[in-house]
């Protein structure tokens, strides 16, 4: 397998298509050991196909791929071996319990029942799941499925974790619990592999990332990087009422910010000075119109790399 | 193809199983018991105080290998299209499970293997039960039991790999009607293929079931010439060739997309 200098994955100029449609459309990326790496972007930017070629479960159409130093197309089996993967819907076996769920599992990788049986005490555990044991999975919330998920994807102890949109569908206290045993297999030294289209997702758990759209890489590197190289410091939102078109509120206010971009339902200045540019948007004649002020994210990097916001 | 691999997906079969028994059991014993007493001895009572026998042998004796290959398939037909489906597509665990090691090839493999698996307990009991209304008359009857699986395989390779790369259910419930139960009927499970017009009799050896019939037949009678039963061998075990081939195509293009 590799050694630890070296890229646990590693794509070059790596494709996906399926018939006349182009998922993956050329992408490079590498990723090292230890490294929580997240692939941000809207549905349909070709997150879920690279996740399924890196986890083996996907041929590429075209590229190069690498992971663990192997290479997927001939060593699937072998690589799946280290791999542990939480898919974006569930796939538990709601024909079994929680704890046979993670028994059975550990058996497809072909560990020992005692090991097994070990490792899914702990793995209850860490999940905080231990007293729904011997509960069958459909009755269980949605985020006690996806820690279920989480549990049993860590069974073969695998050397990269592959998590398809985690938080997905989930309501902001199950986000929160699981984000807290995201960081801490992070702090453990767990490789962790994620895409999501939440921007806080992706400031509060990736190391490092790569914004896509269309099937390519826009951006790459640490997420406050990213913002300090494509974004300004501070935000001006400025919410007009139904009579004003923000496209014509966006011309009115063309100086009052770096860069200004109109979205359906508001208009965002880009500066470094908040304060001055909200300022200015009252001067303007726009004092009557709520606003706010606030750091610039990930979402505007988005939209200032691909003119849309992430949402639509 | 590792055996191992199919082992674990084996594993996860039985033990789903195991949980379901008391449900199961019912229409695994009882079935058995209720067909072939109703149509081996209340049936068969009238046959036989018609003719004499069927094929040479009192019609319980010829009606309960048949019963028990007939019922196999059934069975393993069912068990090969919806369960399938829910697994790659309702409850999605083929998903999860060939994240694994484990290759589609070899869910695949397990899958039929469990059904003729099923099959096979299920024949047992028909071999008990058949066996104390003494209706077996030769010891080659336990032979019975592996035609059974081997027929019960004809069906689940090729109708797994149907099943598979299906979007919905829409034509199983036809498929069942249209081509499962016309083959239930006509397959020499209840009376010889010969005593139908010659287009149907011909149109029997082209059914795995008839097949499978004569072989379990020639089984628990202890009669048949080698020749015959060595065409049935060959015949199904084509059909389970063929069917795999297809089968671990049609489940590698479905689960590794």
């Amino acid at each position: 397998m590799s050694s630890s200098a070296e890229p646990l994955v590693e794509a070059r100029g790596l494709e996906k298509r399926f018939g006349d449609f182009t998922a993956v459309a050329g992408i490079d990326f590498a990723i090292g050991r230890g490294e929580a790496f997240g692939f941000l972007g809207p549905n349909g930017a070709g997150k879920t196909s690279t996740m399924r070629m890196v986890g083996c479960v996907s041929q590429r159409s075209g590229g190069d791929l690498r992971v663990l130093g192997l290479d997927p197309a001939t060593d699937g089996s072998r690589i799946r071996a280290h791999l542990g993967v939480v898919p974006q819907e569930d796939t538990l076996d709601t024909e079994l319990t929680v704890w046979d769920n993670l028994v059975v599992y550990g058996r497809y990788f072909g560990l020992p029942r005692a090991v097994i049986r070990e490792r899914a005490e702990e793995l209850l555990d860490f999940v905080q799941l231990t007293d729904r044991r011997d509960s069958k999975v459909d009755p269980l919330s949605g985020g006690m499925k996806r820690r279920v998920t989480i549990a049993r994807s860590l069974i073969n102890e695998p050397s990269v974790v592959l998590l398809d949109e985690p938080t997905t569908g989930l309501d902001p206290q199950a986000r929160h619990l699981l984000w807290d045993r995201l960081h801490r297999l992070k702090r453990r030294g767990t490789t962790l592999v994620l895409t999501t289209h939440y921007m806080d997702e992706a400031e509060q758990l990736c190391d490092r990332l790569v914004i896509m759209d269309g099937g390519r890489i826009v951006a790459e590197g640490p997420p406050r990087t990213l913002i300090e190289r494509y974004a300004t410091r501070e935000v001006v939102e400025v919410r007009p009422d139904l009579d004003h078109d923000p496209a014509e509120v966006a011309r009115h206010l063309a100086r009052a910010g770096e860069r200004v971009e109109a979205l359906a339902d508001r208009v965002l200045l880009y500066t470094d000075d908040g304060d001055a540019t909200a300022h200015a948007v009252v001067e303007a004649g726009f004092g009557d119109v709520p606003s706010m002020v606030r750091r610039a994210g990930l979402e505007d990097v988005f939209l200032i790399l691909t003119g849309r916001s992430l949402e639509d | 193809m590792r055996p191992v691999s199919v082992a674990r997906v084996l594993e996860r079969e039985w033990l789903v199983y195991r949980r379901l028994w008391r449900g199961v059991s019912f229409t695994m014993f009882g079935q058995p018991v209720m067909y072939l007493v109703a149509m081996g001895v209340g049936l068969g009572s009238l046959v036989d105080a018609h003719s004499g026998s069927v094929g040479g042998f009192p019609y319980l004796d010829f009606v309960a290998p048949g019963l028990m290959v007939a019922s196999a398939v059934q069975l393993a037909a069912v068990e090969s299209l919806w369960p399938v489906l829910a697994g790659v597509m309702w409850m999605r665990y083929y998903e999860g499970l060939v994240a694994t090691t484990v290759e589609p090839a070899e869910l695949y493999t397990g899958v039929v293997v469990w059904t003729a698996g099923k099959a096979m307990m299920g024949a047992v009991v028909y071999l008990v039960v058949a066996g104390a209304l003494g209706a077996v008359s030769s010891p080659l009857g336990l032979l019975a039991i592996p035609a059974t699986g081997l027929c019960a395989a004809a069906f689940a390779a090729p109708i797994a790999a149907y099943a598979i790369g299906r979007e919905s259910d829409v034509t199983f419930t036809f498929l069942v009607r249209v081509v499962i139960l016309p083959l239930f009927l006509f397959s020499g499970t209840f009376f010889p293929v010969s005593e139908m017009p010659l287009v149907l009799e011909r149109l029997a050896v082209c059914s795995p079931l008839w097949h499978g019939t004569e072989l379990a037949r020639a089984a628990t009678t202890g009669t048949g010439s080698a020749a015959a039963i060595l065409g049935h061998l060959a015949f199904l075990v084509t059909i389970v060739a063929l069917g795999g081939w297809w089968g671990t195509r049609a489940f590698t293009r479905r689960l590794r997309a």
